[in-house]
């Protein structure tokens, strides 16, 4: 093994971060990080489990602001409860509103709980947002399928543009262990979320599977990088002579060449994040969080995830290999 | 030698010209565009930013129409004619451009849906938009009153001779109140009288051709209604009685066609024909078979945004643009040093152009397209965080300058391109996923890919190319590279 190493740093490329080429002996604690969080996230989502929001499960939103000041939460929510429409949560946002959610409501209804809550004083309607049930069904089957689309498309993707590289492992299980990764990528926001809706309240909506896409798209920029690393080592290998160097050797070099950019293109992409989810705008503030927590978890799943993965599968498959070369 | 050498000179001098010439060429491109931008900025003008409901504040209702009485085939066509009959009647209320359009479920759903989305910027007291639109369409037949009709237009081009004394519109039309006929106002006079005869009684009314027989000319188009039993029997009696009177057909009050009785009609079925092109006949046997079978719609769900939410989300949107533009940049500088700068203007001509195809286009922003836009931003500069990082390897390799720079991007360009594909279908999926909302946010996330890919292949490297940075002095070594490399 040692030799093969010292064969390695002779090569032209193989400039800097010699050291990190032995780190992939203990790769199998790098599974830590990852898997914990993982456990946490998946924890989560079972014990509380996402609470979606309107526009997934029908409902609606009543936003009210009393310009000479609100009444009591108290006797507000009472005075509701007298329209009978079942639930009524009652929230208070900014300084002198209040937001009401309920089951959807119909024009008149909305009226009448408008004039219910002019009782106490000029109030102002913010915003209004009902939802029938039909139509946040239909728009939660048309998640699962971009989420089920976006996965296989991925798949095929990078075993298309890594078909090139099938050895020492075939470019399909490229993009397998892509999607693993992916999959823990917006796992953890999703385990977050459960906890904030446990917590705060928080609620899913459109906005939130739509973040959980993107993430899908983008989150797989780092998986990608370091693939493509990997991919031209091998090449570099090849054309050098066949040298002969370990696959997990190989795939650390990679990551170790490949981390700074990793790790700044995030960066990037989630200053530009924290300044919405800051500064932004209230609607799109849970949004900028989910893709601020995936774009963290991506980061560190190309490197922690993604590479271990390759590795493991390339050990798995070795005694086939060895076998042919007896042959 | 010494020839050779002064060639070379010579040529590398042209070179370095060209190319800054390029790098200039970009800049004095961008500073149009941006000046088409900024002069655009006004919310009145041609090419004005427009504004979804969230940011702008108004009303979105969505209706779900009951099509189950309705054949399959004929569904996409009567959708289209309630959409013009709603658009009709919110027309009245001189709501500023308002937009109906009608959704289907997508292929996935269950069940399949039709939708009608009606979008009434600014307006948020949906009450009375909600109740007009909400009317069972009506489709009437009435009969003309020639002798009334012509007094009315006697009476009104008299009316309107006295104003124009006036010249003033008010004047006129008091006049017109004024003029009496037959002890009623003209301004009163109605020419058309009811029969009684409705939508109700209309059975079917179908497009059709003449055929040849019958001394006819082929192929004309016309259009053929059939009563039920009960409206055959009133057609008939209308048609006995007023034989060569008009009978007007109304849709929701407004004419949409008044052919003449040439005969009475027994059986119930009766022929429109008389200088109809295809598109009109089709239109009219459209209208005729909504009036006869109104698609009865209900309202599945609404949303008011205030004005001044609205208002409040565009300006905070914009200040979270503007705040992570300056961090990333000051990031990319300090970081990247030269080939940061560089970034930071390819990244502002990036927002720029991006800017201009929003006027351009139009895309309609919505607080979920600046929320695109600003994701954008920052994945944008990831092609030149690749590139910056591959020139500085090939740098420590011992490259000079220029060499490394078209190394970079050329090692770069496949990662490029793999993580950009990532996203388009991504953006794809989501534009197909989306809700209006969602449409919104994957239109601006896919162009940004697009665009952001264009300006960081071909304008960072016109522009880190026309740096006079040649050979490989130490301090062109500093300036082109990044982090704790020294």
């Amino acid at each position: 093994m040692k030799n093969k190493h010292k064969g390695g740093t002779k090569a032209p490329i193989e400039v800097t971060h010699t050291k990190g080429a032995t780190a992939y002996k203990y790769q199998n604690y790098f599974f830590f990080i990852p898997a914990v969080s993982s456990l946490l996230a998946i924890a989560a989502l079972l014990i509380w489990g996402l609470h979606a929001g309107i526009d997934l499960k029908g409902g609606s939103l009543y936003q009210v602001k009393y310009p000479d000041g609100r009444p009591d939460q108290s006797s507000l929510q009472s005075k509701v409860n007298e329209l009978n429409f079942g639930e009524v949560r009652i929230q208070p946002s900014n300084e002198n509103e209040y937001i009401l959610r309920q089951r959807d409501l119909s024009n008149e209804d909305k009226n009448k709980l408008h004039e219910a809550v002019s009782s106490f004083g000029k109030a102002e309607e913010v915003q209004f947002n009902s939802v029938g049930p039909s139509i946040g069904v239909e728009l939660m089957q048309k998640a699962w399928w971009a989420i089920g689309m976006i996965t296989l498309l991925t798949i095929g993707f990078i075993a298309f543009a890594f078909r090139g590289v099938s050895e020492p492992v075939a470019s399909w299980k490229y993009g397998v262990v892509a999607i693993i990764t992916l999959l823990h990528d917006i796992l953890i926001p999703a385990g977050l979320f459960a906890y904030l809706g446990h917590a705060r309240g928080a609620e899913v909506g459109a906005l939130f599977i739509v973040a959980l896409l993107t993430i899908l798209g983008i989150s797989i920029n780092d998986t990608i990088v370091v693939f493509d690393r990997i991919r031209e080592n091998l090449n570099l290998n090849i054309n050098n002579g066949h040298k002969i160097e370990d696959f997990g050797a190989v795939v650390w070099r990679s990551i170790m060449q490949t981390l700074t950019r990793s790790i700044n293109t995030s960066v990037t992409v989630i200053v530009m994040l924290v300044a919405l989810f800051w500064y932004g705008p209230e609607s799109t503030q849970d949004f900028s969080l989910t893709l601020i927590v995936g774009m963290i978890a991506g980061t560190y799943s190309s490197i922690l995830v993604a590479s271990p993965l390759l590795i493991l599968i390339e050990k798995r498959q070795k005694p086939k290999v060895v076998a042919v070369a007896k042959k | 030698m010494t020839d050779k050498h002064n060639t070379e000179a010579v040529s590398y001098g042209t070179e370095i010209f060209i190319r800054i010439f390029r790098a200039l060429l970009v800049l004095a491109v961008t500073a149009a565009v941006g000046y088409f931008v900024y002069s655009n900025m006004h919310p009145g003008s041609k090419h004005a930013f427009k504004y979804g409901l969230d940011l702008s504040g108004g009303s979105q209702l969505t209706y779900t129409a009951d099509v189950s009485k309705i054949e399959a085939g004929d569904v996409p066509a009567l959708m289209e004619v309630l959409r013009q009959v709603i658009e009709k009647r919110i027309n009245i209320f001189g709501v500023s451009e308002p937009n109906v359009q009608v959704e289907e479920s997508s292929a996935v759903a269950g069940t399949k849906a039709h939708r009608l989305i009606v979008e009434l910027p600014g307006v948020t007291d949906v009450n009375k938009a909600i109740e007009s639109i909400g009317k069972t369409p009506l489709l009437e037949f009435k009969l003309l009153d020639e002798k009334a009709a012509a007094m009315q237009k006697a009476a009104v081009s008299l009316a309107a001779g006295i104003g124009s004394s006036t010249a003033s519109t008010s004047a006129s039309s008091s006049a017109l109140a004024g003029v009496q006929v037959d002890g009623k106002s003209a301004a009163d006079l109605n020419p058309y009288i009811d029969t009684g005869l409705t939508g109700r009684y209309l059975k079917s009314a179908t497009l059709e051709f003449t055929s040849s027989n019958g001394g006819r000319v082929a192929g004309e188009p016309i259009v053929s209604i059939v009563f039920n039993d009960e409206g055959a029997a009133l057609f008939e009696k209308i048609t006995r009685e007023n034989t060569g009177q008009r009978l007007a057909i109304f849709l929701d009050g407004q004419i949409i066609s008044s052919p003449r009785i040439n005969e009475a009609i027994t059986g119930g079925k009766a022929i429109i024909s008389g200088g109809f092109k295809p598109a009109e006949a089709k239109e009219l046997a459209q209208n005729l078979s909504f009036g006869a079978l109104p698609v009865p719609i209900e309202l599945a769900s609404t949303q008011s945004i205030g004005g001044a939410l609205g208002e409040k989300a565009l300006g905070a949107g914009v200040h979270a643009g503007l705040v992570g533009f300056v961090l990333l940049s000051i990031f990319m500088i300090l970081w990247y040093r030269v080939p940061g700068i560089v970034a930071v203007i390819a990244l502002t001509i990036y927002v720029v152009l991006m800017l201009a195809l929003f006027q351009l286009i139009p895309v309609v922003m919505t607080a979920a397209g600046i929320a695109g836009l600003i994701l954008s931003i920052g994945l944008a500069v990831d092609a030149n965080v690749l590139i910056a990082e591959r020139i500085k390897e090939e740098l420590i390799a011992g490259k000079d300058v220029q060499h490394s720079i078209n190394e970079g991007f050329a090692r770069a360009w496949l990662a490029i391109r793999d993580s950009n594909t990532a996203h388009i279908i991504a953006a794809v999926v989501l534009f197909w996923f989306g809700t209006s909302l969602i449409k919104g946010f994957a239109l601006v996330f896919g162009l940004g890919v697009v665009v952001s890919m264009l300006s960081a292949i071909t304008i960072s490297r016109t522009l880190l190319l026309a740096l006079p940075l040649k050979a490989s002095t130490k301090i062109g070594h500093f300036l082109m590279g990044s982090g704790f490399f020294k």
